[in-house]
């Protein structure tokens, strides 16, 4: 079974800019797959090569196996895409902007997985206005549904749900989840580090061209080092020797990153040395920021 | 073939949804042309013998009117799809570059057609004109229409703003349609202005599409084919290397 998608030694260079430099990545067949990064980090081009909306400058990338350079007709087909730019051709309708897009693929008669994907986008009230009358929100969704109309076995969406209000974000994540259950290979770019945590088995963060971590979202929470702790004290003031762990005041707390629990037992003797007492602590879970701000100050 | 098809059909769609301004509005220039230019001409130029001016400037017309709308066609199609990003709909997709530069020359031969034939619908009962050689008529505008459609694209995928197209219009279009001899015969012309005129392709096009309405023209038609038919491939040839690399389209 090829592999959904797979780069290999991909580098991509835009005039003096070093976009890509020397990017391998594998992803397989039914993941839900995260590509983080800060901007600038190349996600964006990485997804245009894969559409075949840049060309490489080395390297090569499959979609299901099929070369997106050699073999570009099999690998696009394969691979619906929902673009970033809030897009859309004001001279049709929402209906008629999916009829087109599925006749593109060569799907002509396919009026039935449209008049679904309009119901489970919840613009099927729209489906007979013209694109340039629809919200921000709305036109976003009409995006998705071009990607899917010509049900791709892989799907990637470069930041879906900016603009998106919460209730359609959570109706569309439910629509995306699905077809993940049913077999589709998602790879996402988010903004919202706590939608790629929820959603995401496996997440690549990119940096300057480069991939700095690519494991499963499980591992990387496990990994970031350290416990974090929150502790409101009495008298409000800490200690100068706890200073190298202070991360930062919120509210009338103070927060703290320990180099792990053994660090615990050592601080509260600090704050007793410095006649600080505790009033409050709280412990607290570490997330996908954390992670994503500890590796981007390491690398 | 449905990719194609679908291309095809989108481009044809999306002119006639304001076909007021895509077909109409030219129609209304060229019969304004027709009827200032024969008012001030009709007896002061002389074109070929036993063809009044008004008859033999409606073919001209007809063919200037089909020209600068397939160019208009496929170049604002693809200008505006580039400019306002939806562009990468038709990037997306597996669609060939032989099937994108065939949907977008096809709409354009279409849009001109249209355009031209309403010209000579709407001019018919204005003078005595004549069809000797209706397949002539049909070749010419057939291949006119693609070469211009041909332009447009060149143009489209060149150019990065709106007044770049209005440029490659103005400055390359325009002049080569109006002294293409659509208000008058070259032969009429001195010397070294017959010379320059016989270097402009579009010439050929107006002159063989003349050839079939009164069956006379200034150049043997057979020549004025072969001149617009290698001008079309050569033009389908560049259109089609552009599509291929992707330059200005795929980065």
């Amino acid at each position: 079974m090829p592999s959904a998608i797979e780069v290999r030694e991909v580098s991509k260079r835009y005039r003096s800019v070093r976009a890509l430099s020397g990017v391998d990545l594998k992803i397989e067949q039914g993941e839900f797959f995260g590509l983080l990064g800060p901007n600038g980090a190349g996600k964006t081009t990485l997804i245009s090569l894969l559409a075949g909306l840049a060309r490489p400058d080395a390297g090569t990338l499959q979609v299901m196996g099929h070369d997106v350079v050699h073999d570009y007709r099999r690998a696009r087909s394969a691979l619906g895409v929902v673009p970033q730019e809030l897009v859309f051709d004001p001279f049709f309708t929402v209906r008629e902007t999916l009829r087109i897009q599925s006749g593109y693929f060569g799907l002509r008669h396919n009026d039935e997985w449209i008049d679904q994907i309009l119901e489970r986008l919840d613009l099927a009230a729209k489906a007979d206005s013209n694109m340039r009358t629809l919200s921000g929100g709305m036109k976003r969704r009409v995006l998705v549904g071009q990607a899917l109309v010509h049900r791709p076995p892989v799907i990637i969406l470069d930041e879906p749900t900016a603009g998106v209000d919460v209730e359609l974000r959570q109706g569309l994540w439910r629509f995306i989840r699905e077809l993940n259950e049913a077999g589709h290979t998602i790879v996402l770019t988010t903004h919202y580090l706590e939608e790629a945590e929820a959603l995401c088995g496996r997440i690549a963060m990119l940096k300057q061209g480069q991939v700095i971590a690519l494991d499963t979202t499980r591992n990387l929470l496990r990994h970031v080092s350290g416990v974090r702790v929150r502790m409101r004290l009495e008298p409000d003031r800490l200690p100068v020797t706890l200073r190298e762990w202070h991360v930062e005041r919120e509210g009338d707390s103070e927060v703290l990153q320990l180099p792990d629990y053994a660090a615990v037992e050592p601080m509260l003797g600090m704050l007793r040395t410095g006649g600080v007492r505790v009033q409050e602590l709280e412990v607290m879970q570490t997330d996908l920021e954390d992670v994503f701000v500890q590796l981007m100050r390491k690398s | 073939m449905d990719g194609f098809l679908t291309l095809l059909y989108k481009e044809l769609l999306r002119f006639w949804k304001v076909s007021f301004q895509t077909i109409a509005a030219p129609i209304l220039t060229a019969l304004l042309y027709l009827l200032i230019f024969s008012h001030v001409l009709e007896s002061r130029v002389d074109v070929f013998p036993g063809v009044g001016y008004k008859a033999f400037l409606i073919p001209g017309l007809v063919m200037m009117s089909l020209l600068q709308n397939a160019f208009a066609n496929s170049s604002s199609s693809l200008i505006q799809s580039k400019v306002t990003g939806n562009i990468v709909f038709v990037l997306l997709t597996p669609l060939s570059p032989v099937q994108m530069f065939s949907a977008y020359t096809l709409a354009a031969v279409v849009r001109g057609v249209m355009v031209g034939l309403g010209v000579l619908l709407a001019t018919l009962p204005l003078a005595d004109l004549r069809f000797a050689h209706p397949v002539w008529i049909l070749v010419f505008a057939v291949l006119g229409g693609s070469i211009l459609g041909s332009l447009g694209l060149i143009a489209a995928i060149w150019a990065e703003k709106f007044d770049q197209m209005a440029a490659f219009q103005n400055f390359l279009v325009t002049p080569l349609t109006f002294l293409a001899g659509v208000f008058y015969s070259v032969h009429s012309l001195p010397e070294f202005w017959l010379a320059v005129s016989h270097m402009n392709p579009f010439f050929y096009m107006v002159d063989g599409f003349r050839y079939g309405f009164f069956g006379v023209s200034d150049v043997a038609p057979a020549v004025s084919l072969a001149i617009v038919a290698a001008f079309f491939l050569a033009v389908a040839a560049i259109t089609l290397t552009l599509l291929r690399t992707g330059w200005k389209l795929r980065h």
